[in-house]
């Protein structure tokens, strides 16, 4: 694969730059020593773990007989584990209710704050930004007060209204304790990506569109919200990339709701109980392996809905 | 509120109160949390526990003596905590800021054998869960008896290809070949093309891939919860996460340590707000000069 891009790259730049063949060798010498510095990185902390990783994942290691080869043993095991089953497909249901509300509250207010600009909106907007800046650990160990029944207002606020508090995190409501936490924590993050890029369009195509009658929101839906599909999509790519991974919030609420999240809530968790708890890194790699098999699929699908492959990531 | 009011007079404002209302309403969702914080960490342990209202002050007010509190606990590890999360952060950022912002300048501005294939292999690592790099990285780092010292933390934080991709367009728009060439038929080097040419061009989006790795770094949390065990290398996540979990699991008898973890959540995102309310422009052009268009 490399070989035949080099080569075939190699053909086209000789052909128009045949006379300037020693400023050539000075341009790929030049490109990889820019480049060099971080691939060193890239191949050190990226490609070696992956490749350590799916090494770790062909071998199992048990009590009497030490550590042998199995090939796909761990993936067969992952795959009908119940644990990273169950960890699977709430990370599936999560990404399918979390993304959307994340982005349409992030969608909402970029049209707004792209639409009317007062001295409040732009208060405003570094607000709702604000939660970025805070590490999600932080953010859950302060929404995690706020849930607490001993020392959280929502006893208190319910009470206004004689009703009891919902208790965010029996196992009924932490699917969407948690989905409040990812939302506040995000939400403002992709405003300032979409808000970015509705900034970037040109406003004559604005007044193109107010000459043909639309009103502020058909300009809305059919101006804006077309052209920034790409910026839109970059979001929901890396927010079900992040959301699949779902481990920080979990975990730290884990221990103010016992009980409901259990070690093996996300596969992300319970790949971490298996090596660093239990010391077994042959199935905890698998696990994580095949948590990026799962990562990959979901995305691959989502662009293939999306029919939009080619202008991700030019 | 008086930026509402100063310009509620305004004609064509008016109409828009209903949005304004609307923003009001998730400033508030986007606040709570913070103000929280902010009252709880005034009160001492019998204030936080004895009822009365949560979202306001009671009485007794005392930030000095919980900060006292704070930075003495457990022999001042509090202190050493946010020092840690300031070196990793610095550390991470800066240098992951250093590569990125070579790597970029060289996939945009030269076409050197193999580029079109690197680059469409870093993309690809945009795809690959980063936690599922920890285990390995934990393996072979014990190998070479590097798991429990700072490197474990930031090496692996050095590695950022979406920052490679952001400068990589960014330099790409907004340096022009032609002043590089003009540059170069002036005789200068090309190392000191990108230093005195090309880099004040790109400077925007250097900041803003800068803050954006030092963030990921003071966030971090998964990695360095694997690979640290020596309490005293903790960076504050991890610090305030096993805290978190001390207090709850003995509800009864750590209630000064929760007055303690929510003061402690205060301090540590102070300096984050700093940063970001201090480089707001810039990183802003940063994003949408950037290419996330």
């Amino acid at each position: 694969m490399t070989l035949l891009t080099e080569k075939t790259e190699q053909r086209t730049e000789d052909t128009t730059h045949k006379a300037h063949g020693k400023a050539r060798l000075r341009e790929h010498l030049m490109g990889w020593l820019f480049v060099g510095p971080f691939g060193i990185v890239f191949l050190a902390f990226l490609i070696a773990p992956l490749a350590y990783a799916l090494y770790l994942s062909l071998f199992q290691k048990k009590l009497i007989g030490g550590t042998s080869f199995v090939l796909l043993d761990n993936y067969a095991k992952a795959f009908t584990d119940p644990s990273f089953l169950s960890g699977a497909w709430f990370v599936i249901r999560f990404s399918l209710v979390a993304i959307p509300v994340q982005i349409l509250v992030a969608l909402a207010t970029a049209l707004i704050l792209d639409a009317v600009t007062t001295l409040f909106t732009r208060f405003s907007r570094l607000m709702i930004f604000l939660p970025y800046a805070i590490p999600t650990v932080i953010g859950a160990v302060m929404w995690g007060f706020l849930y607490s029944k001993s020392f959280g207002p929502l006893t208190d606020v319910f009470g206004l209204f004689g009703a009891a508090a919902p208790d965010f995190f029996s196992s009924d409501l932490i699917f969407y304790g948690l989905v409040n936490v990812v939302t506040w924590q995000w939400a403002g993050y992709y405003m300032i990506i979409i808000y970015a890029a509705l900034q970037g369009i040109d406003p004559a195509l604005y007044e193109a569109a107010r000459m043909d009658g639309a009103g502020r929101w058909q300009i809305a839906l059919r101006v804006k919200i077309p052209l920034i599909t790409p910026a839109l999509l970059l979001i929901l790519v890396f927010s079900l990339i992040g959301t699949l991974q779902f481990f920080n919030e979990p975990q730290i609420l884990r221990y103010l709701a016992a009980g409901t999240i259990g070690p093996d809530f996300t596969p992300n968790m319970y790949a971490y109980q298996q090596a660093f708890k239990l010391a077994n890194f042959n199935y905890g790699s698998a696990i994580s392996f095949a948590l990026g098999g799962v990562v990959f699929v979901c995305v691959y699908a989502f662009l293939f809905l999306t029919r939009k492959r080619r202008s991700f990531l030019r | 509120m008086t930026p509402l009011s100063r310009t509620a007079g305004r004609p064509g404002t008016r109409r828009h109160l209903p949005v304004q209302i609307f923003l009001g309403f998730l400033v508030v969702y986007f606040l709570v949390p913070f103000w929280w914080v902010v009252v709880n960490s005034s009160k001492d342990a019998p204030g936080l526990f004895g009822g009365g209202n949560t979202l306001w002050f009671t009485g007794s007010i005392d930030y000095f003596g919980n900060l006292e509190r704070l930075f003495t606990h457990d022999g001042g590890i509090y202190g050493r905590w946010i020092l840690n999360s300031t070196l990793y952060a610095l550390a991470g950022g800066i240098g992951a800021t250093v590569l990125a912002v070579l790597a970029g300048y060289g996939f945009a501005r030269y076409r050197f054998a193999g580029r079109r294939f690197a680059f469409s292999v870093m993309l690809g690592a945009l795809m690959v869960p980063a936690t599922a790099l920890v285990i390995p990285t934990f393996i072979m780092f014990s190998g070479l008896g590097l798991t429990n010292t700072i490197w474990s933390v930031i090496l692996p934080s050095l590695l950022n290809p979406f920052g490679v991709y952001l400068m990589h367009i960014y330099a790409r728009d907004a340096v022009p070949g032609e002043i590089l060439d003009a540059a170069r038929v002036d005789g200068a080097g090309e190392l000191r093309t990108f230093l005195q040419v090309a880099f004040p061009l790109m400077r925007p989006a250097v900041v803003t891939v800068l803050l954006l790795s030092a963030v990921a770094s003071w966030n971090n949390y998964f990695l360095p919860l694997a690979m640290l065990s020596d309490n005293r290398l903790f960076p504050v996540t991890v610090g305030l996460g096993v805290w978190q979990g001390i207090a709850s699991a003995n509800n009864s008898g750590s209630t000064s340590l929760w007055s303690l973890i929510i003061l402690g959540s205060l301090v540590s995102v102070i300096p984050l707000i700093i940063a970001f309310f201090t480089f707001q422009r810039h990183w802003r052009g940063g994003l949408s000069a950037g290419g996330l268009r």
